[in-house]
C-alpha cells in the first residue's frame, strides 16, 4: 500500500478535507495555533462589523469573508496533509480484521480466543492460511510469511525461530508452515496500531524545532498585536480615525499567516513522504534528527556493496596456463551455489571459453561441500581432487607451502580490498580467483555529496582493516569500522555523541539493539528482531539499508521547507505595509499619495488585496508544503545563498507582483 | 570611518586581554590595585558565577548605585558645591520625580535629561551623582556583552564569568586610563575643568526680551482675560557655565553616555570647541562598541564573524549617515519657494560651527550609539533627516550601540538571523556550534517584545491618555506637552519612549518633559529597556554556554561572509524596525509628505 505514492490533488484527499476545514475552526483546537487562532478573532470581530460599523458593508463585508477563508485555507492545508495519511492508515486498518488466536496453555492445549484478549506473554499457534494476531516473536519453527499488508511487498518472507528473523508482525499472514509466536505486545500497543496512529497524525506531538518556531511566531503575533493596538491612540492624536475592520486587516497581513497556517502541515508531510518511501518513524523528533545528523554508519554489506563478491580474475601459479587454472576453478565451484561460486562460472566462460558442466554428466563425481572446519570445498574427480578456498585453509591442504608468486597474489587481492580464493589440486596450488566486492553504483557520487553537507559517512564491515580499507576507498566513504563488533558499535556512536555530532545508522539484529537505541537516527529493518526494532525510532519496511540516505534527505527538506516558507512569510510583510499603510492614511492626508508605490486603484481595493493576497498564497503554497522544497545537497553556504535569494528576496518582490494583481482584478470588477 | 577600522583591532585584542583576565601592558602598575580592591570587597577572583547570580550581582549593583544617586540629588541642598562655588545659582534640592528621573536614566546608560544641566545641578551632583554613573553604566554595559560572548564561547560550562571582577577590570584597565588621557587632550581643546563659579560677562549689545511679569510675591501678573502679562527686559550680561566639564565630556562619550553637563550638550562651545574635539568625540562614541565586536571575533575564535558584524553595523550606518545628510542639505522645500536661499541646507537647530555635514553625521553615531549626546537639535531636523535618528534608536541601538548594549542587542538579531534562516540549510539552526532551539527563542523574542511594548506602549499612553501639558497656545488643540501638534509632535512622543526605552537619552526636544508623569515614565522606559533586556541576554549567555558544540564544518551555518551580513541586515530591517513603520508612517513620514504640500507643524 504505502509504496505507491499519492498525486497531491486527488480528489478522495481533498472533498474530505474541505469539511475538516470547516470542523477545524472550532477555538479550542484553533488555539494551539496561536497565529491563525488571531487570524480567527480577527475574522469574527470583522464580521461584527459588517453588521455594527457605518462603514461600507461591502468593503467591511469582503474583509470579513476573506479573512474568514484564510483561517481555512490553513486549516485545509493541515487537513490535507492529514488526509493523506488518513488514506495509509485506512488501508492498514483494513488488514487488522477480527482474528481468532489459537492459545496454547500451560499445558500445551490450545483454546480459542479473539485476537483482542492476547496480552503480552500468551503463546499462540499459527497455522498456514491463518492470519497472524498480534506482535511476537516466534518460538518455534519456520514459515513463509506474506507482509505485504505492511511492506506492500508481495513476495513471501521467511520468518523463523532463532536468530535475526524471528519477529512476526500482526495482521499478515502465514502461507506455510506452522510456527509458535510469543504475543509481544498487548492490544492497542502493537506495531500495526502504532503505525496507524503514526500516519493519522492522532497523536502528534510538537517536534523540537516546531516548538521554538511557534514561540517565534507566536512573539511577533503578540509584537503586531501592539503595533496595531497603539495604532488607535497615535491615530487620535494626529487626527486619523482607524476603523477596527482597517486595523484587523493590517494586523492579519502582518502576522506571520503563510508559515502559520502551513507549519502544522509541513510536518505532517514530512512524516508522510517517509511513510511513502515506506520508513515509519516512531516519532516527528526522529525525522527532524535525521535533517541534523552528522555521521552515517553504514553496514558495508547490502548498503555499500551487493551483497556477495564476484570473480573478475584469474591468476595463475607459474607454470599453469590460465585456462588450467579456470578449468579447475569451475570445476571446484560446480556445486557451489553461493553466488560466489556461480560468479566464478561465469568468468571461466567469459575469459577462457570453458563451457558449463552439467553435474548429471559428472557422475563419478563426489562433491566437496563448504564446511566452516575446512573452509574449502570442492570436488574429487577421476581420482584428481579440485579444492578451492581461503588461502590458509589450502596452504594447509597442499602440504603448508605456496610458492612466492602465489602468496605474492594472495596479499595483492587482499590490500585492494578483495577476497584471494586459492585453487588447488592435492599436489600444488594452480593459482588465485580474484573475487571483488562490487560498489553499488552512484554510491561515491552520493557519499561526495554528503561530504558537501557536512555529513561524515563511515562504513561499518567485519572485513579486516586491509579489506576494508580498499573498499572504503573506492566506495568513497570517509571512515570506516574494520572488524566490527556491535560493542566497537556502541563506542563509536558514543565517541562521536562526546563530540557533538548525531549519528544515524541501520540495525536488524538483537545485537544492534544497543546501538540502534544509542543512535539518534536508528533505523531498523523491518526483517530484524523486534528487539531492533523496539531499539530504534524508524523502521524500514523494506529492509533497505542503503534508505537510511533517504531519510536524511527528507530529515532536512522538512527543515529547509519549514525554513524558506518562515523567511517567505516574514519578508512578505514589506509589501503589505507599503500596500496598507499608504492606504490608511490616504484619506487624512492627502499628500502621502507618492508612497503608494504599487499605484492601487484606491484605499479599499489597496486593502482588500493585500487581505486577498494573504489569503490566497496559503493556498498556492500548500503543494509546496506538501512537496518540500527541492532538495539539493549543497554545502550550507551555497544552500543559504539560494534559499535566501528564492525565499528571502522572493517573498519581498512576489507580493508587490501579487497584490498588484489582485487590486486590478478587484477594481476590474468593481468589487470596492 | 577608516580611523574607525584602524583601532577596532588594536582595542579589540585590548579589551581581549582586559575581560578574558588576560595580563595587560599596565598589569605592573594597576595589578595590585586591582588585588587590593577585590581584598576589599572580599571578591575572589578566581571565582566564576553562573548567570543567575552573575545577573543577581548585576542587578544588586545597579540598584544601589541607583538608590545613591537619587539620594545625592535629592539631598543636594546638604551636600557640597551647592551654590558655594559656581554662587550665581543656589541649587536645591531635586524634586522626587526628578531625581528618580534621572537617577534611572543615568543607571542605565540612557542620560536622558529632562533637567538643564547648568541650571539645576551642583558640582557634586554632577560629579558624584552623574559622572560616577557614566562609568558605571557603561562598565555594567561592557560586562554583560563580555558575559554573553563567554555564553557563546564557551561549552558545557556552567559559568559566565564574574561580575565584580569584570567591573574592576574594566574600570582599571580601561575606562580610566583612557578617560584621564581623553580629558587631558579635551581641557587642551579648551574645555574648562575646575570648580569656579560661573563667569558673568557683558554683552556688547544689549537684548530686550519678555518675561512674564511677576507681583511681589512672584507669582505671574494676569490680565483679566487670564492671560500671563509679559513685560520688557532689558539682558545686558551673560552667564557662563563653568565646573569639571572636561572630565565628564571624556566618559559621557567614550561610554556612549552621553547625558551634557550643560543642556545644549555638545553643540555648547564648552562642551564641543573645536572641530577636533568633534571629529574625537564622535569617534570616541564608536571606539568601544566597534572593538567590541574584534574582541568577539577574538574570544568565539572566529575573526571573520566578528568582523561580519562590523559590517552589517557599518552598512546601516553609512545608509544613515547619508539619508540624514541629504534631506537636510535639501532643507525645506517651504523656505525654497518662500524665496529663500538655504545654500547650506536645513540650518534651523543647528551649530554654525559644524554645519549640516557635522551634525547629520553626529546625529547618526549619537543615535545609532546609545550614546545621545547632541551637537544639533534633532527635532528641528526635516521630517526625513529626523526620521534617520529616530529609526536608529527603534532599531535597538544595535549599530554599534552603547556600549557592550549594542554587541548583545546585535546579538540578539544574530541569533534570531540564525534561527529564522538557519533551518533553510537544513538543519537544527546553529549559531557557532551551539543549536539555537526554543529557549533561546523565547529569550530573543521576549527582548523584542518588550522593546515594542515600551517603545509603543508608553508613547500610545502619552499620545492617547488626556494631555498632561497646557494645550496649543495658538490653536487650543491637545498636544499632550509637546511643542507641536499634528505628525511633528507624536514624532516628538514618539522619540522621547524610543530614546528612553533605547537607553538613548537624546531628545527631539520640543517635549516639556519636566512633568512628573513624563519623568515617572520615562524612568520607567529606560529601566525597562534596559533590564528587561539584559535579563533574558544573560539567560542566553547561560544556556549557550551550557550547551555542548556541534564541530564546524562545511555543513554548519555560515556566519560570516556577505550572505551573513546581508541576512542579518535583513533581519534587522524585518524584525527589529518593520513593527515601528506603521507609528513612523503616522509621525514623521507624513509630515514629510505635508511639507512638500507646504503644510507645517
Amino acid at each position: 500500500m504505502a509504496a505507491q505514492s499519492r498525486s497531491i490533488f486527488d480528489p478522495k484527499i481533498i472533498v474530505p478535507a474541505v469539511g475538516d476545514a470547516f470542523k477545524k475552526l472550532n477555538p479550542i483546537t484553533m488555539i494551539r495555533n496561536p497565529v491563525m487562532f488571531v487570524t480567527e478573532v480577527g475574522a469574527l470581530v470583522t464580521t461584527v462589523e459588517v453588521f455594527a460599523s457605518q462603514e461600507s458593508k461591502a468593503f467591511t463585508g469582503q474583509i470579513s469573508v476573506w479573512l474568514w477563508f484564510t483561517v481555512l485555507f490553513a486549516n485545509f492545508a493541515e487537513a490535507m496533509a492529514e488526509g493523506r495519511g488518513k488514506a495509509q492508515a485506512n488501508t492498514l486498518r483494513a488488514s487488522r480484521t477480527q482474528t481468532t488466536a489459537n492459545r496454547v496453555r500451560d499445558n500445551g492445549q490450545t483454546e480459542q480466543v479473539s485476537a483482542d484478549q492476547l496480552r503480552k506473554g500468551d503463546v499462540v499457534r499459527i497455522i498456514a492460511g491463518e492470519a497472524i494476531p498480534g506482535d511476537g516473536e516466534i518460538i518455534e519453527g519456520a514459515a513463509t510469511v506474506d507482509e505485504s499488508a505492511i511492506t506492500g511487498e508481495s513476495a513471501p518472507v521467511i520468518r523463523e525461530a532463532g536468530g535475526d528473523r524471528s519477529s512476526v508482525t500482526g495482521g499478515t499472514r502465514v502461507l506455510s508452515d506452522e510456527i509458535k509466536v510469543r504475543i509481544s505486545a498487548n492490544p492497542g500497543e502493537s506495531f500495526l496500531d502504532r503505525m496507524i496512529g503514526l500516519v493519522e497524525g492522532a497523536k502528534r506531538q510538537k517536534t523540537p524545532n516546531e516548538i521554538a518556531l511557534t514561540i517565534l511566531l507566536s512573539a511577533l503575533t503578540i509584537i503586531f498585536l501592539l503595533v496595531c493596538m497603539t495604532l488607535l491612540p497615535f491615530g487620535k492624536f494626529s487626527g486619523v480615525d482607524f476603523s477596527p475592520t482597517v486595523l484587523i486587516a493590517l494586523l492579519v497581513c502582518l502576522i506571520p499567516t503563510t508559515i502559520g497556517g502551513l507549519l502544522s502541515a509541513i510536518g505532517i508531510a514530512g512524516i508522510d513522504r517517509l511513510v511513502q518511501k515506506n520508513v515509519l518513524a516512531m516519532s516527528g523528533r526522529a525525522v527532524e534528527a535525521a535533517g541534523d545528523v552528522d555521521v552515517l554508519l553504514l553496514d558495508k554489506t547490502g548498503t555499500i556493496t551487493l551483497g556477495n563478491r564476484q570473480a573478475v580474475e584469474f591468476i595463475p601459479a607459474p607454470g599453469v596456463t590460465a585456462h588450467e587454472l579456470a578449468d579447475a576453478a569451475q570445476l571446484s565451484s560446480l556445486a557451489d551455489e553461493t553466488p560466489e561460486g556461480r560468479s566464478i562460472v561465469v568468468l571461466a566462460k567469459q575469459q577462457e571459453g570453458i563451457r558449463g558442466r552439467e553435474l548429471t554428466q559428472l557422475s563419478n563425481a563426489e562433491f566437496i561441500p563448504f564446511t566452516a572446519q575446512t573452509r574449502m570445498s570442492g570436488v574429487d574427480l577421476d581420482g584428481q581432487s579440485y579444492r578451492k578456498g581461503a588461502a590458509d585453509s589450502v596452504r594447509a591442504y597442499v602440504g603448508g607451502k605456496f610458492s612466492s608468486e602465489i602468496d605474492a597474489a594472495v596479499t595483492a587481492i587482499s590490500s585492494k580490498g578483495g577476497t584471494p580464493l586459492v585453487v588447488a589440486t592435492k599436489e600444488k596450488a594452480l593459482g588465485v580467483i580474484y573475487l571483488k566486492d562490487i560498489v553499488k553504483g552512484g554510491l561515491a557520487d552520493r557519499f561526495e555529496r554528503f561530504r558537501a553537507m557536512g555529513i561524515k559517512t563511515v562504513m561499518i564491515t567485519g572485513d579486516n582493516p586491509l579489506t576494508a580499507a580498499a573498499i572504503a576507498k573506492e566506495a568513497g566513504v570517509d571512515d570506516f569500522l574494520a572488524q566490527a563488533t556491535p560493542e566497537d558499535k556502541l563506542a563509536y556512536i558514543r565517541r562521536e555523541q562526546t563530540g557533538g555530532r548525531l549519528v544515524a545508522m541501520t540495525g536488524d539484529g538483537t545485537n544492534d539493539a544497543p546501538a540502534l537505541a544509542q543512535a539518534d537516527v536508528g533505523v531498523a529493518m523491518n526483517t530484524g528482531t523486534q528487539a531492533a526494532k523496539e531499539a530504534g525510532n524508524m523502521v524500514d519496511l523494506d529492509s533497505n539499508p542503503t534508505k537510511l540516505i533517504e531519510v536524511v534527505e527528507i530529515g532536512k527538506q522538512l527543515l529547509m521547507t519549514r525554513g524558506a516558507l518562515t523567511t517567505f512569510s516574514i519578508a512578505n510583510d514589506v509589501a503589505k505595509y507599503f500596500a496598507i499603510i499608504p492606504a490608511m492614511l490616504l484619506l487624512a492626508f492627502p499628500a502621502i499619495a507618492p508612497l503608494n508605490v504599487m499605484h492601487l486603484a484606491s484605499p479599499n481595493s489597496a486593502i482588500l488585496s493585500a487581505v486577498i493576497f494573504n489569503a490566497v498564497v496559503i493556498i498556492a503554497l500548500i503543494p509546496l508544503a506538501l512537496r518540500g522544497v527541492q532538495f539539493r545537497a549543497l554545502g550550507a553556504d551555497a544552500l543559504l545563498r539560494r534559499n535566501l535569494l528564492i525565499y528571502g528576496l522572493g517573498g519581498i518582490i512576489v507580493p508587490f507582483i501579487g497584490i498588484k494583481i489582485i487590486d486590478v482584478i478587484i477594481s476590474a470588477l468593481h468589487l470596492v | 570611518m577608516g580611523i574607525l577600522l584602524l583601532i577596532t583591532k588594536p582595542l579589540g585584542i585590548y579589551l581581549f586581554q582586559v575581560l578574558d583576565g588576560k595580563n595587560t601592558f599596565l598589569e605592573p602598575v594597576l595589578g595590585p590595585v586591582e588585588r587590593f580592591t577585590y581584598r576589599l570587597l572580599r571578591v575572589d577572583p578566581r571565582r566564576e558565577q553562573g548567570w543567575k547570580q552573575y545577573t543577581a550581582a548585576m542587578l544588586l549593583f545597579s540598584l544601589v548605585t541607583m538608590v545613591f544617586t537619587y539620594a545625592v540629588l535629592r539631598l543636594q541642598d546638604h551636600l557640597p558645591f551647592h551654590g558655594i562655588i559656581d554662587g550665581l545659582l543656589n541649587k536645591t534640592a531635586i524634586t522626587p520625580d526628578l531625581a528618580f528621573n534621572t537617577a534611572a536614566s543615568f543607571t542605565t546608560n540612557t542620560n536622558w535629561q529632562a533637567y538643564t544641566g547648568e541650571n539645576t545641578m551642583s558640582y557634586f551632583s554632577q560629579m558624584v551623582g552623574l559622572a560616577s554613573h557614566n562609568f558605571w553604566s557603561a562598565a555594567v554595559g561592557i560586562a554583560i556583552a563580555a558575559a554573553l560572548v563567554r555564553g557563546i564561547a564557551r561549552h558545557e560550562s556552567g559559568t559566565v564569568g564574574n561580575f565584580w571582577v569584570d567591573l574592576v577590570r574594566i574600570h582599571y584597565y580601561l575606562l580610566l586610563p583612557i578617560c584621564i588621557f581623553y580629558a587631558a587632550f579635551l581641557i587642551s581643546q579648551g574645555i574648562p575643568q575646575n570648580f569656579k563659579p560661573y563667569d558673568t560677562a557683558q554683552l556688547t549689545e544689549k537684548q530686550t526680551i519678555q518675561v512674564p511679569k511677576t507681583d511681589a510675591s512672584n507669582n505671574p501678573v494676569k490680565d483679566t482675560a487670564g492671560n500671563v502679562v509679559l513685560q520688557d527686559q532689558s539682558v545686558e550680561t551673560q552667564s557662563i557655565v563653568e565646573g569639571p566639564i572636561a572630565s565628564q565630556i571624556a566618559i559621557k562619550m567614550l561610554g556612549t553616555n552621553g547625558g551634557g553637563f550643560v543642556n545644549a550638550n555638545a553643540a555648547h562651545p564648552f562642551e564641543n570647541p573645536t572641530p577636533l574635539s568633534n571629529f574625537l568625540q564622535m569617534l570616541s562614541i564608536f571606539a568601544i562598541p566597534s572593538a567590541l565586536t574584534y574582541y568577539l571575533g577574538r574570544a568565539v575564535k572566529n575573526q571573520k564573524h566578528g568582523w561580519a558584524v562590523w559590517g552589517a553595523m557599518a552598512a546601516i550606518f553609512l545608509v544613515g549617515v547619508i539619508t540624514c545628510w541629504k534631506a537636510e542639505a535639501d532643507g525645506s522645500p517651504n523656505l525654497y519657494r518662500n524665496g529663500v536661499v538655504q545654500t547650506d541646507g536645513n540650518m534651523e537647530g543647528k551649530e554654525m560651527r559644524f554645519g549640516i555635514f557635522n551634525s547629520a553625521l553626529f546625529a547618526t553615531i549619537t543615535t545609532d550609539a546609545s550614546c545621545g549626546a547632541v551637537n544639533s537639535m534633532h527635532d528641528s531636523f526635516t521630517p526625513i533627516g529626523g526620521l534617520v535618528p529616530l529609526f536608529n534608536i527603534q532599531l535597538g541601538e544595535i549599530v554599534f550601540g552603547g556600549v557592550g548594549a549594542g554587541l548583545y542587542g546585535m546579538l540578539i538579531f544574530v541569533i534570531l538571523a540564525v534561527f529564522i534562516a538557519g533551518l533553510m540549510v537544513g538543519r537544527t539552526p546553529e549559531y557557532l556550534g551551539k543549536k539555537i532551539q526554543a529557549f533561546e527563542v523565547k529569550m530573543a523574542g521576549l527582548v523584542v517584545l518588550v522593546l515594542t511594548l515600551s517603545i509603543l506602549g508608553f508613547a500610545a499612553w502619552a499620545a492617547g491618555a488626556n494631555n498632561f501639558g497646557a494645550p496649543d497656545p495658538v490653536t487650543n488643540a491637545l498636544t499632550n506637552g509637546t511643542n507641536n501638534n499634528g505628525p511633528h509632535g507624536f514624532s516628538e512622543i514618539l522619540y522621547t519612549f524610543s530614546s528612553a526605552t533605547g537607553n538613548n537619552g537624546s531628545a527631539f526636544a520640543g517635549i516639556g518633559a519636566n512633568t512628573p508623569w513624563y519623568n515617572t515614565t520615562i524612568a520607567l522606559a529606560t529601566l525597562i529597556g534596559r533590564f528587561f533586556m539584559i535579563v533574558p541576554i544573560m539567560a542566553i549567555a547561560g544556556s549557550l554556554a551550557a550547551k555542548k558544540l556541534v564541530p564546524a564544518g562545511p555543513g554548519s551555518f555560515p556566519v560570516d561572509g556577505w550572505t551573513f551580513i546581508i541576512l542579518l541586515i535583513g533581519t534587522v530591517l524585518l524584525i527589529g524596525a518593520l513593527n515601528f513603520l506603521p507609528a513612523l508612517a503616522l509621525g514623521p513620514v507624513v509630515e514629510h509628505f505635508l511639507m512638500y504640500t507646504g503644510k507645517l507643524f
